[in-house]
């Protein structure tokens, strides 16, 4: 089997995850996103590939190679509309709301004053994110109109065009300050950590600590209902209990971080990644 | 500095490469604190790593 992997820099996860492929005796091509072409003619060069795993941090490169790989119906992990959709939160709550999985309250606005207005029929505080980054940055807590009308200045300012649409959430306080990270691989809930912070964000690049969280029915239920929702692959979730105990669905990511969860949780979380990246290469998952 | 190490691009310091290191990885440099990474191999060289861009992440 000829398994090709997309880096643009090799951190922790992708060493173990090299290892977890030792391992399986599979050799892995390692593919540097920086230095590809693709000559949408000539797929040749790339069918050699039973499947390309992307484990790229960059979220444009990555889209766009997943996607004419997939159009060279080329396997990829994940799937081209699943990074589309994982990468972008905006594509990611349309489809939650979509399949009716509970998550927090998004509007979407365009100006200044359409975005105050939002901002108000939701109460303050609430949440502004970027529809595309991650780890943490540049989530804005807005907790009154004054700094709403300094941030969407700033954004309107200073940001490219990407910030230009503005995605507004809802502020839901999270029981505990935690919230779970849920891994997904091939439509089974493999395990869960909390995440543990003072500080409102809770991502472990923010400095949140981690511990075992016990995957129970609906932590199980919620998560792969959110991966479904999302076409389904390798998936972490983010997910949390408000005050009054409802489970809602942050955000989905498609090329998940791992390495603080192996040891709390006790599983091989690389290994159970190769193994259905082994399964999609031997075409034992629809790739449609 | 051991057979094993390369120069900081940054502040000279030797940085130690261990087995097994691959193309693309990133390391820090124990003295001046500088993330790198490794952008050839036999002989290794290493670079400043890129700065993180807007659209990195997971």
């Amino acid at each position: 089997m000829q398994i090709g992997m997309l880096f643009d820099r090799v951190a922790a996860e992708e060493k173990l995850l090299i290892e977890a492929f030792k391992k399986k005796n599979v050799e892995v091509e390692m593919i540097d996103i920086r230095k590809v072409q693709l000559h949408l003619n000539e797929p040749d060069p790339w069918q050699r590939f039973d499947v390309v795993f992307d484990r790229s941090v960059s979220f444009s490169k990555a889209l766009a190679t997943v996607q004419v790989l997939n159009g060279w119906d080329i396997p990829t992990v994940n799937f081209a509309s699943v990074v589309e959709v994982c990468g972008n939160k905006l594509a990611t709550s349309v489809a939650l709301e979509k399949n009716k999985i509970a998550t927090p309250k998004v509007i979407i606005a365009y100006t200044a004053d359409a975005a105050i207005e939002a901002m108000e029929s939701l109460g303050y505080p609430v949440v502004m994110k970027p529809a595309i980054g991650s780890w943490g940055r540049l989530l804005s807590k807005i907790n009154d109109r004054d700094a709403a009308e300094t941030i969407l200045e700033h954004k309107s300012t200073l940001g490219s065009f990407n910030h230009g649409v503005f995605y507004i959430q809802e502020f839901v306080t999270k029981r505990d300050s935690c919230d779970i990270r849920s891994f997904v691989v091939d439509g089974e809930t493999i395990c869960a950590i909390s995440r543990n912070s003072k500080h409102w964000i809770t991502n472990t690049a923010r400095g949140a600590t981690t511990a075992n969280c016990e995957v129970t029915d609906e932590i199980a239920a919620l998560s792969e209902a959110a991966a479904a929702a999302v076409g389904g692959g390798l998936l972490a979730i983010d997910l949390f209990q408000s005050e009054d105990g409802t489970w809602v669905v942050n955000e989905v990511n498609h090329s998940m971080e791992f390495r603080n969860s192996i040891e709390p949780t006790g599983v091989d979380i690389p290994e159970k990644m190769v193994e259905f990246i082994i399964k999609v290469g031997s075409g034992a998952v629809a790739t449609a | 500095m051991s057979d094993s190490g390369v120069a900081c691009p940054i502040c000279e310091a030797a940085v130690e490469i261990a087995d097994g290191t691959v193309i693309g990885e990133l390391m820090e440099c124990g003295d001046c604190g500088t993330e790198l990474e490794v952008t050839k191999i036999d002989p290794i060289e290493i670079a400043e790593a890129p700065e993180v861009e807007e659209d990195w992440g997971e």
